[in-house]
């Protein structure tokens, strides 16, 4: 079945619904904004690690069992509903999948194990613009005899000021916006040459710039096939963008679920502000909307445990639907509130705030409506 | 025992194969025109004999109704053998032996509803196909405010006498039977409505066909003055039909969602992505030209994509008997803004061939399309128009109060 949790992933969701409910509610994120922190939590990165978060889609042995991305959507939905800070996308779901997508035996026993245990947080270093363009890479790797030498400017790394390694896309050959000529690197955050920029957001999750010169990687630190690193990225960033399909759609049934209490306690002109039509219908679409973006979003994560059906198509409609869901969600969150979802004090704006985030990162809801109409051949 | 279960649903798997194959007429297999639909019904025609065979087989193996009990005509099948004789039918892509409102609405809600001699003597002849039955709902003062309805039903001792007026009776100039709503007490609003069966060739009985937008006529207003009703053919208890109304309507609004309204969908006429690539153009890269009307229709193609995800969906957790909250008023107002989006898609990328109404210099598909494009804008109307589904949404799903 496609739509139907089994009882272990029942269980694991009902976990991450507890413990996000209990140890990373709304005001946790609150209050490491108000001090400063940036996304930077370490004691939630041991609490995951404990629970055994970072290895939902790692088996023990290769070949073994595990939760499936089904699994992880789950906890990412969690997350998403309190809006925590995590290292979950970039090391348990992006980096998990690179490297067993795309490294090698050695790679995989080196690493596996420690994303798995939490012991190492990764990030994706991809784009290079303002705007998400996975082939527009320009940053160098350069054969030198010994290894590669890396040299580029990597803007907005999500989870970047927070990682000890980077999976980096550098190009081996040709130009930025070809295909070929992709490879991608593993690049440790001390390295000699990398320099990180943090970057405080207006989510409170952060970011950074992360700048390479003349970076010295070894043969070993190449993930996937040299020039052909396309072959691995493409699905590693078709898992993310489904992943934080599933991250938007928990924000987006939190907020929402938000609103219909306020609509429900608030009064004016006697009337309790949800009694009225205007506001009933605008809540009924959102819901529709929100029964219509899980679907998608359980089967794209579906697809790629049982690797049927088309993933890349599921990937673009699932972020493109969550995308606009919560773009929608969010809006009508701060509408609905009137002012009081215009003060910092209330969670509407920081809902709103992390919305634009998950919206822009691997892949507008126009990118992939553009990449869905090129899939499917018009 | 779960092994069991499962090798009798292989065997059913390998008789109904088999069945199918001797029994399931070549023709068929083949996609069917809107004009070949079969209604059954004392008036009804066969465009292709063959479609009376299959009828008539599929009647009598009560596989038009695989899941009511096998002593009302029906199947008697479970869950899980349906779904392998779906499966079955799918796999040899076999039309539907008949279309009903009976098969759909009705016998759903007698079978819940009805007593055990109204069952006996009205379900087989449905599943046969024999009684074609059609739906006295709407009246010209009740439309969305449906409990507002005025059709006044007399106890006149051995008899009920109707007197009032329908309207948007679907095909009620073609029925045999009607499943009506009349007012048998004029001092409740909802307390004072009965669910009420009769013969559409009752002395009193006129129904008149309504013009569309579209050209077609499936509607009708229809009009009774002093029909007599046998007592026993009032259903449930006198006053209590609006319960049975309202569960009706779920059997409807589900009816509409799943075939995605009705009819074959247009054979023949191709999506908007197509129309638009052959008279708007591509660029370079094969894309349509017009990246606006590409962008449109790339969101409307995403948007039926998830409706059909989401029917899936409410289909597999009714299974494993989750429930879904009210999907049916969520997919009817899904269904109709996405038929309509694609009908008003395809005419935009067909440009001036879609402005054709008849006669020479039009391609047929085209001008079906536009037929189609009128027709499309009843959807969010008939069966609960989509702000009246709204309503159920906002207040059954979501727990919005009215005005104290």
């Amino acid at each position: 079945m496609t739509f139907v949790l089994t009882e272990d992933q029942e269980m694991l969701r009902d976990t991450a619904l507890a413990f996000v409910r209990d140890e990373l509610p709304v005001t946790h994120l609150r209050a490491l904004r108000d001090k400063g922190a940036n996304g930077h939590d370490a004691g939630t990165r041991k609490k995951l690690a404990e629970l055994g978060f970072f290895g939902v889609i790692i088996p023990d042995e290769p070949g073994g069992e595990h939760f499936g991305l089904v699994g992880l959507g789950q906890i990412l939905e969690a997350q998403g509903r309190t809006l925590a800070a995590t290292p979950l996308l970039q090391t348990a779901l992006i980096a998990a999948s690179a490297i067993q997508l795309g490294g090698s035996k050695a790679m995989q026993a080196e690493w596996l194990p420690r994303i798995a245990a939490g012991e190492t947080t990764f990030a994706l270093a991809l784009d290079e613009t303002a705007h998400f363009a996975p082939l527009n890479v320009a940053t160098e790797a350069e054969s030198n005899g010994q290894g590669y030498t890396l040299n580029g400017m990597k803007r907005f790394v999500p989870g970047g000021h927070d990682a000890e390694m980077f999976i980096v896309v550098a190009r081996t050959f040709g130009e930025a916006g070809d295909r070929h000529g992709i490879t991608l690197f593993l690049v440790p955050a001390k390295a000699k040459g990398v320099t990180v920029q943090e970057l405080k957001t207006f989510d409170a999750h952060g970011a950074a710039h992360v700048t390479l010169d003349d970076v010295m990687v070894g043969p070993g630190a190449v993930l996937g096939p040299v020039d052909e690193g396309a072959d691995v990225l493409e699905p590693v960033l078709d898992r993310a963008a489904i992943g934080m399909a599933a991250e938007m759609l928990g924000s987006s049934v939190a907020a929402f679920e938000m609103t219909l209490e306020y609509l429900k306690s608030r009064k004016q002109f006697g009337q309790l502000i949800g009694s009225f039509q205007s506001m009933q219908h605008r809540a009924a679409k959102m819901f529709t909307e929100i029964e219509m973006t899980r679907s998608c979003v359980a089967a794209a994560l579906a697809a790629v445990d049982s690797g049927k059906g088309d993933i890349a198509e599921l990937a673009s409609l699932a972020k493109a639907k969550a995308s606009e869901l919560v773009h929608l969600v969010s809006n009508e969150c701060v509408q609905m509130h009137g002012g009081i979802g215009m003060t910092d004090v209330a969670d509407p704006g920081l809902y709103m705030k992390r919305a634009r985030v998950q919206e822009a990162l691997y892949g507008s809801a126009s990118w992939h409506r553009d990449r869905y109409a090129r899939l499917q051949g018009f | 025992m779960a092994y069991d279960a499962t090798e009798d649903l292989d065997a059913f798997r390998v008789e109904t194969r088999d069945w199918l194959e001797a029994n399931c007429p070549p023709s068929m297999r083949t996609p069917m025109t809107d004009d070949e639909i079969v209604w059954g019904g004392k008036r009804g025609t066969f465009v292709n004999p063959e479609s009376k065979t299959w009828l008539d087989r599929m009647g009598e193996k009560g596989w038009t109704a695989p899941e009511w009990p096998a002593s009302y005509g029906g199947g008697g099948l479970t869950k899980d053998e349906n779904r392998v004789l779906q499966e079955e039918l799918r796999r040899i892509k076999a039309r539907p032996a008949l279309f009903s409102f009976g098969l759909w609405m009705f016998g759903p809600a007698l079978l819940e509803f009805g007593n055990e001699e109204q069952k006996k003597r009205f379900l087989p002849d449905i599943v046969k196909g024999k009684t074609r039955w059609c739906q006295g709902y709407s009246e010209p003062g009740a439309g969305s405010d449906l409990a507002g309805l005025q059709t006044r039903c007399e106890d006149k001792g051995d008899h009920y006498l109707i007197n009032g007026q329908k309207v948007w009776t679907s095909y009620a100039d073609q029925a045999d039977w009607i499943f009506c709503l009349v007012r048998t007490d004029t001092s409740s609003k909802h307390e004072g409505i009965s669910f009420i069966l009769f013969d559409m060739e009752s002395p009193g009985v006129e129904a008149r066909p309504i013009l569309l937008i579209s050209g077609s006529s499936p509607f009708c207003e229809t009009f009774f003055t002093d029909v007599k009703v046998p007592n026993d053919q009032l259903v449930g208890r006198v006053n209590g039909g609006w319960e049975i109304a309202k569960r009706l309507l779920q059997f409807e609004r589900s009816s509409i969602s799943a075939g995605g309204f009705g009819g074959t969908g247009g054979s023949g006429i191709l999506g908007p992505e197509e129309y638009a690539k052959m008279h708007v153009g591509t660029d370079s890269e094969g894309r349509i030209a017009d990246g606006d009307l590409r962008g449109r229709i790339a969101d409307h193609k995403m948007y039926a994509k998830a409706f059909s995800l989401t029917v899936q969906r409410q289909t597999e957790q009714a299974k494993a008997g989750q429930q879904v909250d009210h999907t049916a008023s969520i997919l009817k107002y899904g269904a109709a803004k996405m038929n309509q989006d694609r009908h008003e898609l395809l005419i935009e990328a067909l440009g001036s061939e879609a402005l054709g109404w008849e006669g020479e210099g039009f391609d047929e598909n085209a001008m079906k399309a536009t037929r189609g494009w009128l027709r499309s804008k009843g959807n969010s109307i008939e069966g609960g128009t989509s702000e009246i589904n709204l309503n159920v949404v906002a207040k059954r799903v979501l727990g919005l109060k009215d005005h104290q």
